[in-house]
């Protein structure tokens, strides 16, 4: 089992009010599956994903990463987790824009002290895995929406994680390249990759093999995505 | 904290992007660090170049050179008091008396030197003329104590002062100056409307303070004496046998000028016995003031430039909350962050300083080239200016990279 929660709360305090944007969400993903997170906007599927992606620390209630208890660990032992078995691709892309797309991917292995041979030699073949070989020396800006989440993806498998985390990776695309993006998580999918992705888009929700409903910072009910349902 | 050397070469080609894509704002942030460190190195390179200017000529002078005058050189700051103002002078016959009774005194040159009032001196061979030259009236006993070295012809002999011939040596400039390419000996030139025959020319000398030490004309002490008979206050120039008796040989000149000049006991001398040594520590006085006042004001310089980086990385740590968010959700931890912003505020103001440098040594060449002031860039200086701006880089950057390291990579991710 990869992912084991319990009772995970997260309270934050606007100016003495408690608001809870989690109240009490316990379930296990195993390795290899492909969960989607669905609710509506200011459900706490962005609260969830930052606790299961090691950005925070929840307010109650414990987790386990890889049966390691991650709810005690301080912020280096967090940045550790985060670079070793996490690789986050977000709804903005999130690139350093002065950064070259090698470069981008590069990043994590740079916080892991990699050689920067090996960095260079994993960049790339990562980059390679997103169809971007021949886009690695452009920057940001020099790349449309789809190249630069297909960026954010090689950055986020260039550690080999355990597991991949995307907040609503298509929520800034079109439809058409929505659906490029949602073809390379297959692809990772396929390839042994944990992946959860986060999603208010019932169609992209679909992708997945189980999808968990979230409401008012619960587990409101679970389903198999359609289009794997065996 | 330790920094791993990948970790320093991505943060300083992160701080290079950074600093490229912001150009000016980056060049006016370590504007102040700019000015301090090249003031440093212009004001060092001056001073070095002086001290140098100094040293050779101490060195070319010899260490065992004893100089009695009325007055000790140097700057006099307001009026001197009427004591000091009703001081008799230095005479010929202490040149006598001090050879005479002094026995740790090789040689005495006493020396006289004529300004001819209003405009200086001239010295002409038919249509050159040199610039406004120096004339002094010396015995032979000069070749010996001041080092003389002759580049042609001879040095004044007892004959030439006792006969008060019309002879002179030149200095190298004079020299140069009235004949260009042609050989001055045995021609007659025209100092201040008399004619003399031209003996000797002296070797070049380095010059001293940026001040020509061969621009003068020399003549037999007689001559002078027949041609400037009211010129009679002169200073003079002592050997002593050697480096190691110098301060017994001050004492025995101090003696017997006590004595001739009927000093009491218990008052303090009137007239001045002194050294290259005493000159140059004089000297050392007034460049400790001028480093003093250099390293204040390029404190001020780097203070405010400083600032300006803090300034500018605080700015910079706002503008880049996101980036920092990114950086720390794959994996930086809060050292990483830290030794980023550190290096580069270090990178900025080190680039501030390696301008300054560039600009101080572009000074100090300045200086050489249209001034007779010599500069000398000091290496050691150009490291200390360089290791100072960095440093100013890492003391005003710790702040801002304190901000940086605890931006919460939540609150900056989320998009809004
Ligand atoms: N850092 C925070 N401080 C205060 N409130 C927050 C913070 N992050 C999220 N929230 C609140 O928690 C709730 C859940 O937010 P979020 O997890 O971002 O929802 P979703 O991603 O499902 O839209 C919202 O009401 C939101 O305003
Ligand atoms: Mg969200």
């Amino acid at each position: 089992m990869l992912i084991k929660t319990e009772n995970l709360w997260k309270t934050y305090n606007m100016g003495g009010e408690e608001l809870h944007a989690l109240r009490g969400v316990t379930f296990c993903i195993d390795k290899g599956e492909y969960v989607a997170i669905m609710g509506p906007s200011g459900s706490g599927k962005s609260t969830l994903m930052n606790l299961i992606g090691c950005l925070d620390t929840p307010s109650k209630g414990t987790y386990q990463l890889n049966g390691r208890q991650v709810a005690s660990m301080n912020d280096d032992e967090l940045a550790f987790i985060r670079n070793k078995e996490i690789g986050f691709v977000f709804q903005t892309f999130n690139l350093l824009p002065r950064a070259t797309a090698l470069h981008n991917v590069e990043l994590p292995l740079i916080y892991n002290g990699t050689t920067a041979e090996t960095r260079i030699d994993l960049a790339k073949r990562a980059l390679e895995m997103v169809d971007l070989a021949d886009r690695m020396m452009h920057r940001p800006n020099q790349l449309s929406g789809g190249q630069r989440q297909r960026v954010a993806i090689a950055r986020a498998l260039v550690n080999n994680p355990s597991l991949i985390l995307a907040d609503e990776p298509t929520g800034n695309l079109d439809t058409k390249t929505g659906v490029e993006i949602m073809g390379v998580f297959d692809r990772l999918h396929e390839a042994g990759n944990t992946i959860i992705i986060v999603t208010h888009e019932h169609d992209v929700a679909q992708y997945a093999n189980r999808i968990v409903h979230i409401r008012d910072g619960q587990i409101e009910r679970e389903e198999s995505g359609r289009k794997r349902a065996a | 904290m330790a920094l791993q050397l990948f970790e320093l070469r991505e943060a300083m080609a992160m701080a290079m992007a950074a600093i490229r894509t912001n150009k000016l704002r980056s060049f006016l942030t370590v504007l102040g660090v700019l000015i301090g460190v090249s003031s440093v190195i212009g004001m060092v390179s001056l001073i070095t170049g002086l001290n140098n200017s100094m040293a050779r000529q101490i060195e070319s002078l010899g260490s065992n050179v004893i100089y009695v005058s009325k007055y000790k050189p140097g700057i006099v700051m307001g009026n001197r008091s009427s004591d000091e103002r009703n001081r008799k002078g230095i005479f010929f016959e202490d040149a006598e008396a001090i050879a005479a009774n002094c026995n740790l005194v090789s040689a005495v040159s006493p020396e006289n030197s004529y300004w001819r009032w209003p405009s200086g001196n001239t010295a002409k061979y038919e249509k050159n003329e040199a610039l406004r030259p120096q004339i002094t009236g010396v015995l032979p006993t000069y070749e010996s104590v001041n080092n003389i070295e002759m580049a042609e012809g001879r040095f004044f002999n007892d004959i030439d002062v006792h006969f008060r011939r019309m002879t002179c040596v030149l200095g190298a400039d004079v020299s140069a100056s009235l004949f260009p390419g042609l050989d001055p000996i045995g021609k007659d030139i025209m100092v201040n409307d008399e004619r003399v025959s031209v003996i000797g020319v002296v070797a070049k000398r380095e010059s001293l303070l940026g001040e020509s030490m061969n621009n003068f004309v020399l003549i037999p002490y007689g001559t002078f004496a027949k041609l400037y008979p009211w010129e009679k206050e002169l200073w003079l120039a002592c050997r002593a046998q050697s480096a190691e008796v110098m301060p017994q040989a001050i004492d025995q000149i101090t003696e017997l000028m006590r004595r001739r000049r009927g000093v009491a006991y218990d008052k303090p001398d009137d007239f001045a016995v002194f050294t290259q040594e005493t000159l140059m520590d004089q000297y050392k006085k007034i460049t400790g003031v001028i480093y003093l006042a250099m390293i204040v004001i390029s404190s001020i310089g780097l203070m405010v430039g400083g600032v300006g980086v803090m300034n500018i990385m605080l700015v910079s740590v706002t503008e880049r909350t996101r980036e920092i968010g990114i950086r720390k959700a794959i994996g930086a931890r809060r050292r990483n962050i830290i030794w980023q912003f550190l290096i580069e505020a270090m990178t900025l103001s080190g680039l501030g300083g390696v301008i300054g440098i560039l600009v101080g040594i572009g000074l100090a060449v300045l200086i050489n080239a249209v001034s007779p002031l010599p500069a000398a860039v000091s290496a050691v200086w150009v490291m200390i200016a360089f290791t100072v701006a960095v440093l100013v880089g890492l003391v005003f950057g710790i702040y801002p990279a304190y901000r940086a390291a605890k931006v919460d990579p939540i609150v900056s991710l989320r998009y809004e």
